[in-house]
């Protein structure tokens, strides 16, 4: 399972809620992958007992990252016989989603992150499973159905919750989504959004600014890219 | 349709169960819900509110005409049969007051648009300051949010439930909504310290460390103490207008 979603949004207050009903039933593995810095694999460790991990992306993008290193992650989970495998990503520039072709992609969002940010946040929202509304006791219901209304309008067949994951209410559907979840084949995992492009002076390291200074593909301010690239809306 | 809510019992804060059977609700009652702060007031309507299946702090459930509701019903914003209005006095929105409107009426599947404006004008029934369709809701006073959202619930939500924490403490003209909502054959739910609005519905639950500690049912008695506080609270009313009119209280006030 893939939990995904930008910082402070909740992603952490859910996953403890799962750790919290599934903690003695099932055997539970945890990854965490952030760039800086991290600190819920040692509180999760502490706190639920379980098989926790952290990765830190540095210099590469998160989510290449997370490609790198989930092959080798779900052979670790494997080998310490779990039956549950939360990936906890972090979800930064928006371009991409590390949700894979098995298991569950969730995605977390805040009531009040804004109300434009489902729209913004692109393949996070688009390519999700499930999407968990969090902080719904910070908002009153009207916005939060605004809220719920706008993420079905990027996604309409994304199954939605709220929730306030600090109590953990009305997460049944998510648990059920969870046991009811297939094994996962390891030979046969894709990720389910297209990677973005990644082969320019920019991406080796390259700072000056202005198309000239550039090779690969370049963009100028008013003119075009090429048509089969995705730019933007 | 919803023609009943059943409360389950769950826990109160000491791990108590609740000593109860079942709480009934039915169409066209109006329930108060009362209890000194920290009581579990909120945590009981929110459990109506979210159609709480054991997985809220309190473990209630909460049945629709003597059913468990079905996951389309719970999760769905479109088929959700109830509205809250809380204490909330802050949309975080960045909507204008038309844009959220029209938003939400998309959500309940409402295709009239009619009905922008004549929420913004029921609106303005229960508020002094007048609300604009293009001010922002993010800008609203506490009185215009909570306005503009039970007129919301009334004509948007359209829900057969309503449920309103304390409406009486954010500047509104509650008199004028506790008259609207009343008799519409609605379940309607009032979280309140008032003691008329408290007084004038048929049922009153009273809570005590997060659980319901008993149910007392309206007498003809209260009823007449009731109406006896409106009167008083339309003279306070008047006084409060004149006040911060700017006036000085003279005898005609008093009278």
């Amino acid at each position: 399972m893939i939990i995904a979603g930008p910082p402070s949004a909740g992603k952490t207050a859910l996953t403890k809620q799962i750790l919290k009903r599934f903690q003695g039933e099932l055997r539970i593995a945890y990854l965490k992958i952030d760039v800086v810095k991290a600190f819920e694999d040692i509180e999760l460790r502490k706190e639920f007992k379980i098989m926790t991990r952290k990765i830190y992306s540095g210099d590469l993008c998160p989510d290449h990252a997370a490609v790198m290193v989930l092959g080798d992650a779900v052979d670790w989970a494997e080998s310490h016989g779990a039956d549950l495998f939360i990936v906890e990503s972090a979800g930064l520039c928006l371009r991409c989603a590390p949700y894979l072709n098995q298991g569950l992609g969730i995605v977390v969002l805040s009531s009040i992150s804004g109300i434009h940010a489902p729209e913004k946040m692109g393949a996070m929202v688009s390519l999700a499973d499930v999407a968990v509304v969090t902080k719904i006791d910070l908002v009153s219901q009207a916005e939060r159905e605004v809220f719920i209304q706008k993420i079905a309008e990027v996604h309409p067949r994304v199954i939605l919750m709220e929730t306030n994951a600090l109590q953990g209410t009305s997460l049944h559907r998510l648990y059920d989504l969870i046991l009811g979840s297939p094994e996962i084949e390891k030979h046969n995992l894709v990720l389910k959004g297209s990677p973005p492009l990644g082969t320019c002076t920019i991406c080796v390291g390259k700072k000056e600014v202005g198309w000239k200074h550039h090779f690969g593909v370049v963009k100028k301010l008013d003119g075009p890219l090429a048509e089969y690239l995705f730019r933007g809306e | 349709m919803v023609r009943e809510i059943t409360i389950l019992p769950g826990w109160d804060k000491s791990g108590n169960r609740e000593d109860f059977t079942d709480i009934n609700l039915k169409a066209g009652e109006t329930i108060a819900i009362v209890g000194p702060t920290g009581s579990g007031k909120t945590a009981l309507i929110t459990d109506i509110e979210l159609l709480a299946q054991g997985d809220t702090a309190t473990k209630r459930r909460v049945l629709l005409n003597g059913q468990l509701p079905g996951d389309e019903v719970r999760y769905n914003p479109a088929y959700k049969p109830i509205a809250m209005i809380t204490q909330n006095t802050k949309c975080f929105t960045d909507l204008t007051t038309e844009e959220f409107l029209q938003i939400h009426a998309r959500a309940r599947r409402i295709a009239d648009q009619k009905i922008i404006q004549d929420t913004i004008s029921l609106a303005n029934k229960f508020t002094g300051e007048k609300i604009k369709k293009d001010t922002k809701v993010s800008v609203l006073s506490g009185g215009q949010t909570r306005s503009l959202l039970i007129a919301d619930a009334i004509l948007i939500g359209a829900a057969p439930v309503i449920l309103l924490d304390e409406i009486e403490n954010a500047g509104i003209f509650k008199q004028e909504v506790v008259e609207l909502i009343q008799d519409t054959g609605k379940i309607i739910i009032f979280v309140t310290h008032d003691p008329a609005i408290a007084l004038l519905t048929k049922k009153r639950l009273i809570m005590g460390n997060g659980g319901v500690r008993k149910v007392i049912y309206q007498n003809e008695l209260e009823l007449r103490a009731a109406q006896k506080l409106l009167e008083l609270d339309r003279q306070v009313g008047v006084i409060r207008e004149e006040i911060r009119a700017g006036h000085v209280i003279t005898k005609v006030n008093l009278a």
